[in-house]
């Protein structure tokens, strides 16, 4: 294990060229990938990369991990084989808002609910990039592309409702520009058992430039996010003066020493809540009303799907006579001649 | 009186039972064909039940169908015609009327023939009067009064009494073909263990039937049908599916893997699933995936994860897996694909046979993009092919489609239960952890097949994927000659599957004025007609083939020493066309059916006899 605890984000590097256009939010993603790997302590050997087709999805290629660039849509069903299969490897799946809610999205809905221990990277800039500007799933309503050159006219999904929907146990947020923060997400993505969804809002500066500059420009972000930490107070603002209480059944944003509001009054946040009351409305808020919120939403340990089957296969296996082919055939009804 | 009935020898019989769905005949057919396959009879079935769950009662669309055929010879068929027909209503007997032989028996619950049930089943007329004319024994059985009577004292609900009455009708046939009734006794113990009125009840029915038939004065005969001449050995009665799924977890047993099915039910093949499913004990991972495409492609996970993966599907899911079976094409990993064909197009006729995914099978993919087809012949041989699909597929690191149908899903026969120590064993080409320097795709010169480096080996991180490949190292590359050159090796790797291939073997004499062609599960049906017509002095053989794509090496030699080649398959001539394609020079004849049904051995005769009379 000391050999393994010396890797670098250098080791996970691969030795083809890394193709994403100039400016692209994808590499500070990789790096964040590569230094979070290089933290866990886990061989090198043990990670299997999978993707599905976009931009994103070229990851594997630049990962000098095992890796499997699939085919659309697909990341989730290949990557939840490769993992039931064998249930030893750390598996990432790589996937883009077109990959993962419009032609996967079948896919993505059941990976989650059957909890399979594997780390989804959702990378949303909120069009199709390697289709050349197409709108995608999460863009927003009115949002002009080539094929909506007067504006969409249908409405945006929005990752964290979808995932929460789905009954996943963990959903997070992140920019694709932040790599320190983005690093310790992936790391309790990956550190957690069950399926993780990281959504990272990624800038394509082709054909979305700037979709997400509202929101995380420096000198907007601190009054625009929040960085929500498991057991911390919901407080926000570049003055540290901003947070989050209760208004009846909703959120409200009010300003500390304001209103008769004190820290006292500010919630705490808790990841690990089962019912995703909470969860839901922190993953819904939205500027300008409400900060976006970034970090670890929701992180509810549960079972998982392939450490159910193992235990299913072992106590059947404990019970069964049938131990090998030779016994099956001769189970049963059969006859001599 | 009943003792002194006399005993008729019969070498063999074909029953069929039928009633509405729901009237339980397939569990009827069932329980005759095993209690007479553990006599020692070799046996031939063919289910036959329609689409809906419950349709209409008391119509022709809602009738389910049994029908079984023992013999004290190798039976190959169910038979064309029955020399048994049970018929529960007159939607029944309007169904199969037309596969009574002459001078056979029909059965009637005689309690349904109302005026009512007459006019739903489409007769004019009560056509029992007609039939006992003509040159049928007609045996009117009052089973609904005969049940009723027969369980009144275990104080059971009207539904539950009126739900044995296929027992009485069993009982009726177990007596006929002096059967036991102690194995269909064991039967219902087991399967109603925590129900012991409704044991008694079917038991009680049951002897109720068998009673009566001893009894009546309409019955004049038994009969009895010696037993097969059967090879020694354990033997057991399996169907195709059930024997699929075996085939499946042996070759995964002598490849020492473990198992992975990714699978999303569809008729007929989900049975294979269900097998798999229930196979915890020998490590088997089935994956009820949300969709036809995860099925296959979960299982293409499983496959670069280094298990033995398998995904199992009917015509319409083939159609949804095709962009995937691309992907494990490229990625050069092992798969095998189960089709177990129906009848189409789209929806067409689910629970019905048909061999018309066979081009699919061969062709249906964008790209160059050879895969592996072969075809099981008969339903206990769906074991031994089911088993060469993962041996191919493990040894030559290829998906591998195996092309099933209704026909030998459902069906069953005796089969020889094989020792696991005679089977072959299955060595994949893993690569050693000794090894130095791993490039993915550098071939065995060979079989020209990469090696298999699977994730957690040290040493040996590679990525696989849908873009092409770079030759041996494995880079994505869109280098035009290097896009040549892996198609090429693609298309001969496939080729070269067929070094391994036997030639089909010739039933006959191997030159002559007829040659008939088939594949796949038409075997028993083209085997029985030619075999038939060869006893009566013709001259015709009959070549089969299991292995399509590749086809077997030399197959012209075959072909060019008869004067009429006649494909006989169930679709629009398939076969036929692949054949003028790659054994080109030949005129291939044809013989088609596309009803959902089997051949009947009667008008593949006729279709022989022209060819030679023409001549």
């Amino acid at each position: 294990m000391a050999e393994v605890n010396k890797l670098t984000p250098k080791d996970f590097k691969s030795d083809q060229e890394v193709r994403w256009c100039p400016g692209c939010g994808d590499h500070a993603i990789l790096n964040a990938v590569q230094r979070t790997m290089a933290n866990l302590g886990i061989p090198r050997e043990k990670f299997a990369v999978v993707s599905g087709i976009g931009c994103s999805s070229r990851f594997p290629y630049y990962m000098n991990t095992y890796g499997f660039h699939g085919i659309h849509g697909r990341g989730a069903a290949i990557a939840s084989g490769l993992k039931v299969a064998n249930p030893d490897l750390s598996v990432w799946q790589i996937t883009g808002d077109g990959d993962a809610m419009a032609i996967g999205g079948n896919h993505f809905i059941h990976v989650i609910r059957r909890n399979i221990d594997m780390n989804l990277l959702l990378f949303n800039n909120e069009i199709y990039g390697l289709t050349k500007g197409q709108y995608s799933p999460t863009s927003q309503l009115g949002a002009k592309s080539k094929t909506s050159p007067f504006g969409t006219v249908e409405n945006p999904f929005h990752p964290g409702e979808l995932v929460i929907g789905a009954q996943g146990h963990f959903f997070a947020r992140a920019i694709d520009n932040q790599v320190k923060v983005t690093t310790e997400i992936f790391e309790q993505a990956a550190r957690f058992k069950g399926t993780s969804v990281v959504e990272i809002l990624q800038n394509c500066v082709i054909f979305n430039d700037a979709i997400h500059e509202d929101i995380v420009s420096r000198d907007v972000r601190d009054d625009r996010t929040i960085l929500l930490k498991h057991g911390e107070k919901m407080i926000f603002g570049k003055e540290k003066d901003k947070g989050l209480v209760r208004d009846g059944l909703k959120l409200k944003v009010v300003t500390i020493g304001k209103d008769g509001y004190t820290i006292e009054d500010i919630l705490t946040h808790d990841a690990h809540e089962a019912n995703p009351g909470m969860h839901l409305m922190l993953a819904n808020m939205r500027y300008p009303d409400f900060p976006v919120a970034l970090g670890v939403i929701r992180a509810v340990p549960a079972a998982t799907y392939e450490e159910r089957l193992d235990q299913q296969i072992s106590e059947v296996q404990k019970q069964s006579k049938i131990k090998n082919m030779d016994d099956l055939m001769r189970t049963g009804d059969t006859w001599e001649v | 009186m009943a003792t002194t009935k006399k005993k008729i020898e019969k070498e063999e019989v074909v029953i069929r039972f039928s009633g509405d769905s729901g009237d339980g005949m397939q569990m009827t057919g069932t329980q005759f064909s095993n209690t007479t396959a553990l006599l020692g009879n070799d046996v031939s079935t063919f289910p036959d039940y329609p689409a809906e769950i419950r349709a209409p009662q008391g119509t022709v669309g809602g009738v389910s169908g049994f029908q079984l055929h023992f013999g004290n010879a190798k039976v190959h068929t169910p038979g064309d015609y029955c020399d048994v027909l049970v018929a529960m209503n007159p939607a029944a007997l309007k169904a199969n009327q037309r596969w009574v032989k002459n001078g056979g028996t029909i059965i009637v619950n005689i309690d349904s023939f109302s005026e009512k049930n007459l006019k739903k089943a489409g007769f004019d007329e009560n056509p029992l009067p007609a039939f006992k004319k003509g040159d049928y024994n007609v045996i009117e059985a009052p089973i609904q009064t005969l049940i009723h009577e027969a369980v009144k004292d275990l104080g059971l609900d009207m539904k539950s009494i009126e739900r044995t009455k296929n027992m009485f009708a069993l009982g009726i046939t177990y007596w006929l073909f002096n059967r036991p009734l102690n194995h269909t006794e064991t039967f219902f113990e087991q399967k109603f263990a925590k129900k012991p009125e409704i044991i008694e009840a079917n038991i009680l029915a049951l002897h109720a039937g068998y009673n009566y038939a001893n009894t009546v004065e309409a019955l004049s005969s038994h009969y009895v049908v010696k037993k097969a001449e059967l090879e020694k050995g354990v033997y057991r009665n399996i169907n195709g599916n059930t024997a699929t799924a075996w085939g499946l977890i042996a070759a995964a047993e002598k490849a020492k893997m473990p198992l992975f099915c990714g699978s999303y039910p569809i008729t007929p093949a989900s049975e294979i699933l269900h097998e798999l499913s229930a196979r915890r004990d020998l490590g088997v991972k089935t994956f009820q995936a949300e969709d036809e495409i995860g099925g296959i492609t979960t299982a293409i996970g499983a496959s670069f994860a280094g298990n033995f993966a398998v995904t199992t599907t009917s015509g319409p899911g083939l159609a949804l897996k095709t962009e995937a079976v691309g992907l494990a094409v490229i990625a050069e990993l092992p798969l095998v694909i189960v089709d177990v064909q129906r009848g189409g197009p789209s929806t067409g006729l689910p629970t019905k046979t048909e061999q018309s995914d066979l081009l699919q099978a061969i062709y249906g993919r964008h790209g160059e993009s050879p895969a592996v087809v072969i075809a099981a012949s008969s339903p206990s041989n769906c074991f031994q092919y089911a088993f060469e699909a993962g041996r191919i597929a493990l040894e030559h690191m290829v998906p591998v489609i195996l092309l099933t149908d209704g026909f030998l899903a459902n069906g069953s026969e005796p089969w020889r239960v094989p020792e696991m120590s005679s089977l072959p064993a299955i060595k994949a080409p893993f690569v050693e952890p000794s090894e130095k320097e791993y490039l993915p795709y550098e071939r065995d010169p060979e079989t020209l097949t990469r090696k298999w480096a699977v994730p957690g080996m040290k040493g040996f991180e590679h990525r696989v994927g849908g873009l092409e490949k770079m030759d041996k190292t494995g880079n994505v590359s869109y280098v035009p000659e290097n896009h040549q050159l892996m198609s090429e090796y693609r298309q001969e790797k496939v080729n070269k599957v067929a070094d391994d291939f036997p030639l089909p073997y010739v039933e006959g004499a191997d030159e002559g004025e007829l040659l008939v062609i088939g594949w796949g599960g038409t075997y028993g049906h083209l085997h029985t007609a030619v075999t038939e017509l060869q006893e009566e002095g013709k001259k015709l053989s009959f070549v089969h083939f299991n292995y399509i794509y590749p086809l077997p090496k030399g197959v012209e030699k075959i072909f060019e020493k008869f004067d009429n080649l006649l494909v006989c398959e169930l679709n629009l001539g398939q076969f036929a066309d692949y054949l003028s394609i790659k054994v080109p020079g030949y005129k291939y004849q044809k013989y088609n059916k596309v009803q959902g049904l089997p051949f009947t051995v009667d008008e593949l005769k006729n279709a022989f006899n022209k060819i030679l009379e023409d001549k």
